[in-house]
């Protein structure tokens, strides 16, 4: 069964058979990613495993940001008592998370793995009598340190997770960060509730705050696997509400970031200038968050010129108050003073942990699936990708800066581009207009506003999905806030975590 | 000079909050309260169509308490089901959320169902401790939204707080993990008595889509009567805000 042929690479959603996949011996497979992964233009989008009756199958997929592919390669284990193997992350560190995820949830031991520190606490987990409330956390034997703990639940109205500071006075030394609080089985949910429209649903409620992000990963997905195309019409209706949640998460993120500096004016200001944002998306689907917009072939609320009109509108109003804040905000000393060299990370880090999304690109990773790996309207019509080399929280404020002013002449350019395709989109397919490829696997990625987004799936002999994987850019950047806060004072947490704004059932699912 | 730049940064942003919050009308596609028209269709079809299971039969019966909202049912047959933009639609009697066929009358509180030292204690400070338990963060975004200077319901004296010890009551969003079960019972035992309990959207009322998943608790649930249900996916900052006026506050003559 196993053989030594070498990987193959495929394109940024599109579909294989699975029998394609080259199934390799452990040792090759582990020599051929740890090679790889040894090129700064590889990065691991995907490494995951299920069980395919007794079997368990582990794919990993590598996205190439030079060769714009994807190189997918195998390997299969049979159901055993004892079942391990050597760890990768030993040699890419990286794969840490990927690593603990299938030791969680499968038993396995990946031999020489430096800390199998539980992912999320999954209710289908192998040892049942691990409990979350029960996490022994990193501990350090000393009279001078002491340990503050935060969570589950915080302060604020947000998501629960778990933060424990190990501090030496004012200075942290270590920021160990718990998860698992907001795990509601999501990707057995995707195999358990089948028809089209659960999936669809549940793909705009694994985060609700990238419900565009996530449902548009989904239906390029789901298009793929069964072989649907879309007009350049929808594609481009599609990217502009993905540059729209851009936008709305982004000055929202900028307004929280101003609470965490104490600039009163600009948090307002910031604040605000989200809602138009998202009253607009409300106007156009009838969600604020864009829930409803996004089916696979076709959709229900076809972007019409005037929707197009308002949001020129909109746009034009939007930079009236943004400019001058922004320009006032990166210009003001007392500001500035509580952003630069602010929970600083390198670029080495970043790579060492498999940044993606703005956690890269803010410390001077060029990593954009927007650029490297184009879906939808990216294809046709290049966008901008801006990186920063600062890695501080300045660098993450100045990026959504950046990106905001990019994603509002990227979509006036895709607007202008409309005129010349006729409309209106076509309405969605139903289910019984497609059949997915039988035993095929897909691939998905979708630059959301965190960073990259990946869904994967396999179908089985009838067409059926049987297994669906997620992957939220927050499962590697939850890490960089932790890198962040070393030797930093416990007081600028807020503000270093508001720059991050990861998410938290992203990554417990 | 600063200071003037600085004015008229705020000049320009101009006036935000809504002045009341009772009558703003919401855009077309927005969907409130469904209306049911007695149209005759096929019931079978139209019940397969919906992903929560919130549509029922004879009559045909829709649970606000486990539609996602996403109008699947209403683009099928729009001449059965018709979304309004009616916001209002927070209730404290679960069996008010399950709109009937013909009916189109809007959902309201019941007075005689609301505690007596509700409208008493809190009617003019109501302070919340929120609780996201396994929320997907747009129940929770839409929460911050209802302090922010557009909905501003601070100037009712409703507002959300870090310690539960300092509150009147919580507040639930999302489906009840078994990862969050424990600590959600830990914080509503933190908040003194008298007190009240919310629960904001789809998720937390029933589960939504998150119905039949392996990974939930809801048992907390079982113990605790109701005060008000916030429906919607997420809800509309309008829903939440005047839902909870409406618990606290008597209807001005």
């Amino acid at each position: 069964m196993e053989t030594t042929s070498s990987p193959i690479s495929i394109q940024n959603q599109s579909t294989v058979p699975i029998a394609a996949i080259p199934i390799l011996y452990y040792d090759e497979f582990y020599a051929l990613i740890v090679a790889w992964m040894k090129e700064p233009h590889l990065h691991c989008v995907n490494y995951y495993a299920f069980w395919k009756v007794d079997v368990l199958k582990f794919i990993c997929c590598l996205a190439d940001d030079v060769a714009n592919d994807i190189k997918v390669l195998s390997h299969e284990m049979p159901r055993k008592e004892k079942m391990h193997l050597a760890s990768i992350t030993r040699e890419v560190y990286a794969f840490h998370i990927f690593e603990r995820e299938m030791a969680e949830n499968f038993g396995i031991e990946f031999i020489n793995n430096p800390w199998v520190k539980p992912v999320r606490y999954a209710f289908n987990r192998t040892n049942q009598n691990n409990v979350i409330n029960d996490y022994p956390f990193y501990k350090i034997d000393s009279e001078e340190l002491h340990e503050v703990g935060v969570g589950p639940i915080h302060a604020g109205v947000i998501e629960p997770g778990h933060f424990r500071f190990l501090c030496n006075g004012e200075t942290v030394l270590h920021l160990e960060i718990q998860l698992g609080w907001q795990h509601r089985g999501v990707e057995d949910l995707f195999i358990k509730k089948p028809a089209l429209i659960q999936q669809t649903v549940l793909s705009e409620s694994i985060a609700g705050d990238t419900a565009v992000g996530h449902s548009h990963a989904f239906i390029n997905l789901m298009e793929s696997m069964g072989n649907v195309t879309i007009g350049s019409r929808l594609a481009i209706e599609r990217t502009i509400a993905l540059e729209l949640e851009r936008i709305a998460m982004h000055v929202g993120d900028l307004g929280n970031m101003n609470i965490g500096l104490a600039y009163q004016l600009a948090s307002s200001v910031f604040g605000t200038l989200r809602t138009p944002i998202i009253n607009y998306t409300q106007t156009w689907c009838g969600n604020r968050f864009g829930k409803g917009l996004n089916r696979v072939g076709g959709t229900h609320y076809p972007f019409t010129d005037d929707l197009a009109e308002k949001l020129i509108e909109l746009l034009d109003r939007f930079e009236k108050s943004f400019a001058p804040m922004s320009e006032r905000l990166f210009s003001l000393p007392s500001a500035l003073m509580r952003m630069e060299a602010i929970g600083k990370v390198t670029k080495t880090q970043m790579n060492l942990i498999g940044a993606v999304g703005m956690a890269a690109r803010m410390a001077g990773i060029k990593r954009d699936v927007r650029t490297s790996h184009p879906s939808s309207a990216y294809k046709e019509y290049a966008i901008v990708s801006h990186t920063l080399e600062n890695g501080d929280v300045w660098a993450r404020a100045y990026l959504r800066k950046l990106e905001i002013e990019n994603s509002i002449a990227y979509i006036r350019k895709l607007i202008n581009e409309l005129k010349h395709i006729n409309g209106p989109s076509p309405k969605p397919r139903s289910a019984a207009d497609y059949k997915l490829g039988i035993n095929s696997f897909g691939i998905s990625l979708v630059e959301g506003w965190r960073g990259e987004i990946c869904h994967c799936a396999v179908t089985d002999g009838t067409g059926e999905i049987m297994h669906y994987k997620v992957k939220d850019p927050s499962v590697h950047n939850w890490m960089a806030l932790a890198l962040s806060l070393r030797d930093l004072e416990i007081s600028d947490f807020p503000i270093n975590n508001k720059s991050y704004n990861l998410s938290y059932c992203g990554h417990d699912l | 000079m600063l200071l003037m730049e600085e004015l008229y940064i705020l000049k320009r942003l101009g006036k935000q909050f809504i002045p009341d919050v009772t009558k703003p009308q919401l855009p077309g596609p927005f969907k409130g309260r469904p209306e049911i028209s007695l149209k005759k269709v096929n019931e079978d079809t139209l019940i397969a169509l919906c992903p929560t299971g919130a549509i029922v039969k004879a009559p045909v019966r829709i649970d606000m308490g486990m539609c996602v909202m996403c109008g699947e049912c209403s683009f099928a047959f729009p001449d059965k089901i018709k979304f309004t933009t009616d916001y209002k639609i927070a209730t404290n009697v679960r069996e008010r959320l399950i709109i009937q066929e013909g009916n189109h009358t809007p959902i309201l509180i019941d007075e005689n169902k609301i505690r007596n030292e509700i409208r008493s204690l809190f009617g003019r400070s109501l302070k919340l401790r929120e609780i996201s338990a396994a929320g997907s963060n747009a129940d929770e975004a839409e929460l911050n939204a209802c302090g922010n200077p557009n909905f501003d319901m601070g100037r009712f004296g409703i507002e959300f707080l870090a310690s539960p010890r300092h509150c009147d009551g919580i507040v639930i969003t999302g489906p009840i993990s078994e990862n969050m079960a424990e600590a959600v019972q830990v914080c509503y035992d933190a908040v003194p008595n008298p007190k009240i309990l919310i629960l904001v959207g789809t998720d937390a009322i029933s589960g939504g889509i998150f119905t039949g998943s392996g990974a939930l608790d809801r048992s907390f649930l079982d113990k605790y009567s109701v005060d008000l249900f916030v429906p919607g996916n997420p809800p509309h900052p309008l829903t939440f805000v005047n839902g909870v006026l409406e618990l606290i506050r008597a209807k001005k003559k």
